[in-house]
């Protein structure tokens, strides 16, 4: 009797992204979420192949008589809104919207977040102090009040609503990856580098970094969530995207007043947006466990 | 405890210091390009005397320093400027408003603070249970949600259909002015649970790996080993350690809460700090707007500032610790 299968002795070597992918997969939740935006992000990419001719054009005003508020349909699957749009196919144009925001805007932020913390948890001393005194400032404020204040400033527009929130995202992201690269800086392997005479920069690129972004994986998936959810509150107030961009948080903000006359206004466009954030949150959960990364809750 | 306490207080300057450097800039005439008389005023055409004015007030023809040193002198006397559309000072607008945002933001601190905490103590207690899983997957949910879907969501169900069903015998109010004949509390019970939703899911999060956390430390088996209750362990020993996380959690949002939901009192018609934010960002009124966000950093300032305090009065290990980091 043998006591162990042959086949798993020699299993095959893997990479820890392998092995992550693998952990992953197993992950009902965090694969549903991932299904889910794959799901979206094919239905808007195709959008212009099929919705319009089936269902019209998210921009075209109709005025005939039945034509605005009319309550889900099979021709209007979600309804119509006040101009007569179809609901439908705005909500699938506002996915657009709402993924190019989300992917923008954690862009900056990463862009931003990852130079200054990378400086800030290499070299320390000094440069640290500056930088995460200033993410102090950043984080005394409250986050929709300060990317109203900017937006007020730059102006409500789309790209102003990216912008604004790519900007207040990188303290947080220079705030983890800091913390990872101190605790990678330790290693022996960056002293061996060192030894050896690499640079700075080489040192950084070659051999921290690739082992301190584990968490900003995990962080900016979820940002991309966070940002779809800023972007809609933000349209909503009348601070993001304006008509007749079709937007999420535009839409609601149009359902307000007819809520009770025509709830398929809000349901839908809400429905969106929970469940796109959600998917983002649940990857970035499956993520941190395959990764095996350690976060505060 | 009073060096700990100083040391704290001084923190605080320099990050006061970067907030107004912010919002000077980003508020401040001639910082950015266009007319700077006309970032304080909006799109309102104005005469040529109130405009000599504003510029004498704001030093408009001084150098940038002295702006900047102005802006603040300005601050620390309480002078937040006047709002164009009222011509009345923002400081007063915004001391009308506070007492409805505290009601609001005390009503959902109870609600987050005791579902919060039971969600997440039962999930600990059952870990990988059936409840667990799906308590855990709810908190997922309810940080996905918009905040101010959920309350469009809930006007329409309690406030409407509610109501159809039951032909007018239950329902709760939408807004503070559509139905008098409700008490007082009863108005706050939607938005209440509108402005916890989120922070609730957080509480219970929290609550859970902490209580596991704490379940998993060494005292707690000597506890057990010593013969108590599983219940005298859980609520005594575990629980009571599993907290402090927790408090600080809601110590700090109850500092965002008070400072205006601007969500949830825009989407219940809420008369408080949020809402007039929300209505001043709309008339382009932005002496309102800029003033309500400094008043919020200091009041949020100022809470963090109690809740660390209180901390460290009740936990030596913060006060010996060193810094905070």
């Amino acid at each position: 009797m043998t006591l162990r299968d042959p086949g798993n002795v020699t299993a095959p070597s893997r990479t820890l992204w392998g092995d992550a992918w693998r952990r992953l997969r197993k992950n009902k939740f965090a694969i549903a979420g991932l299904v889910w935006i794959v799901f979206i992000v094919a239905m808007t990419l195709s959008a212009d192949l099929w919705v319009p001719a089936t269902f019209g054009d998210p921009l075209a005003i109709n005025t005939a008589p039945g034509a605005s508020l009319a309550p889900p349909s099979l021709e209007h699957p979600f309804g119509t809104d006040k101009l007569g749009r179809d609901v439908f196919s705005r909500v699938v144009y506002g996915a657009r919207v709402s993924l190019t925001v989300g992917v923008l805007a954690v862009s900056i932020s990463l862009a931003i977040g990852l130079l200054l913390g990378s400086l800030s948890g290499y070299y320390g001393k000094f440069i640290d102090t500056i930088v995460m005194r200033s993410a102090d400032v950043f984080f005394a404020f409250p986050y929709i009040l300060f990317a109203i204040a900017l937006i007020a400033v730059l102006g409500p527009s789309y790209r102003n609503v990216f912008i604004a929130i790519g900007i207040l995202g990188w303290p947080s992201i220079a705030r983890v990856f800091r913390s990872s690269i101190l605790s990678v800086k330790e290693n022996e392997y960056v002293d061996a580098a060192r030894a050896m005479g690499a640079s700075d920069l080489r040192i950084m690129v070659r051999h921290i970094m690739p082992n301190a972004i584990a968490p900003i994986i995990v962080y900016g998936t979820m940002s991309v969530g966070g940002a779809i959810i800023t972007e809609a509150a933000l349209s909503f107030l009348g601070m993001g995207v304006q008509p007749p961009t079709p937007s999420w948080g535009l839409m609601l903000s149009d359902a307000k007043s007819l809520m009770f006359a025509a709830p398929w206004l809000t349901i839908w466009p809400g429905f969106a947006i929970l469940t796109t954030v959600l998917s983002f949150v649940l990857m970035g959960d499956g993520l941190r466990d395959a990764l095996d990364v350690k976060m505060k809750d | 405890m009073l060096r700990y306490a100083v040391r704290r207080i001084l923190q605080m300057i320099p990050v006061f210091i970067g907030v107004t450097i912010i919002l000077f800039v980003l508020r401040a005439p001639g910082v950015l390009p266009g007319d700077p008389v006309r970032m304080i005023t909006g799109e309102r055409a104005i005469p040529e005397s109130l405009r000599e004015q504003i510029i004498e007030k704001h030093a408009l023809d001084q150098p940038l320093h002295m702006q900047y040193v102005i802006y603040v002198r300005n601050l620390l006397q309480g002078d937040l400027g006047e709002s164009y559309q009222r011509g009345r000072p923002v400081v007063d607008i915004f001391a009308e408003k506070f007492p409805n945002t505290l009601r609001l933001a005390v009503a959902a601190i109870i609600v987050e603070i005791v579902l919060g905490l039971t969600a997440g103590i039962v999930s600990a207690i059952r870990q990988y249970s059936f409840l667990d899983v799906l308590l855990t997957l709810s908190t997922s949910v309810l940080v996905s949600v918009p905040v101010f879907w959920l309350g469009m969501l809930f006007q329409i169900f309690f406030g409407i259909r509610l109501k159809e069903w039951t032909n007018d015998a239950f329902y709760l109010p939408i807004s503070q002015m559509s139905s008098a004949q409700f008490p007082d509390w009863v108005h706050l019970i939607l938005p209440a649970i509108t402005l916890a939703s989120v922070s609730t899911a957080y509480v219970a999060r929290i609550m859970r790996s902490q209580m596991l956390e704490a379940m998993g430390q060494d005292y707690i088996r000597t506890a057990e080993a010593k013969g108590l209750k599983r219940r005298t362990v859980v609520y005594r020993h575990a629980l009571k350690n599993a907290m402090i996380p927790v408090v600080t959690f809601v110590g700090i949002d109850f500092g965002v809460m008070m400072s205006g939901a601007i969500l949830t009192e825009t989407v219940f018609s809420w008369p408080g700090v949020g809402r007039e934010i929300f209505l001043a960002v709309g008339q382009r009124d932005w002496p309102i707007v800029m003033g309500g966000v400094i008043i919020i950093v200091v009041i949020i300032m100022i809470i963090n500032l109690i809740v660390d305090l209180s901390y460290a009065l009740l936990d030596p290990r913060i006060r010996y610790g060193g810094g905070a980091e």
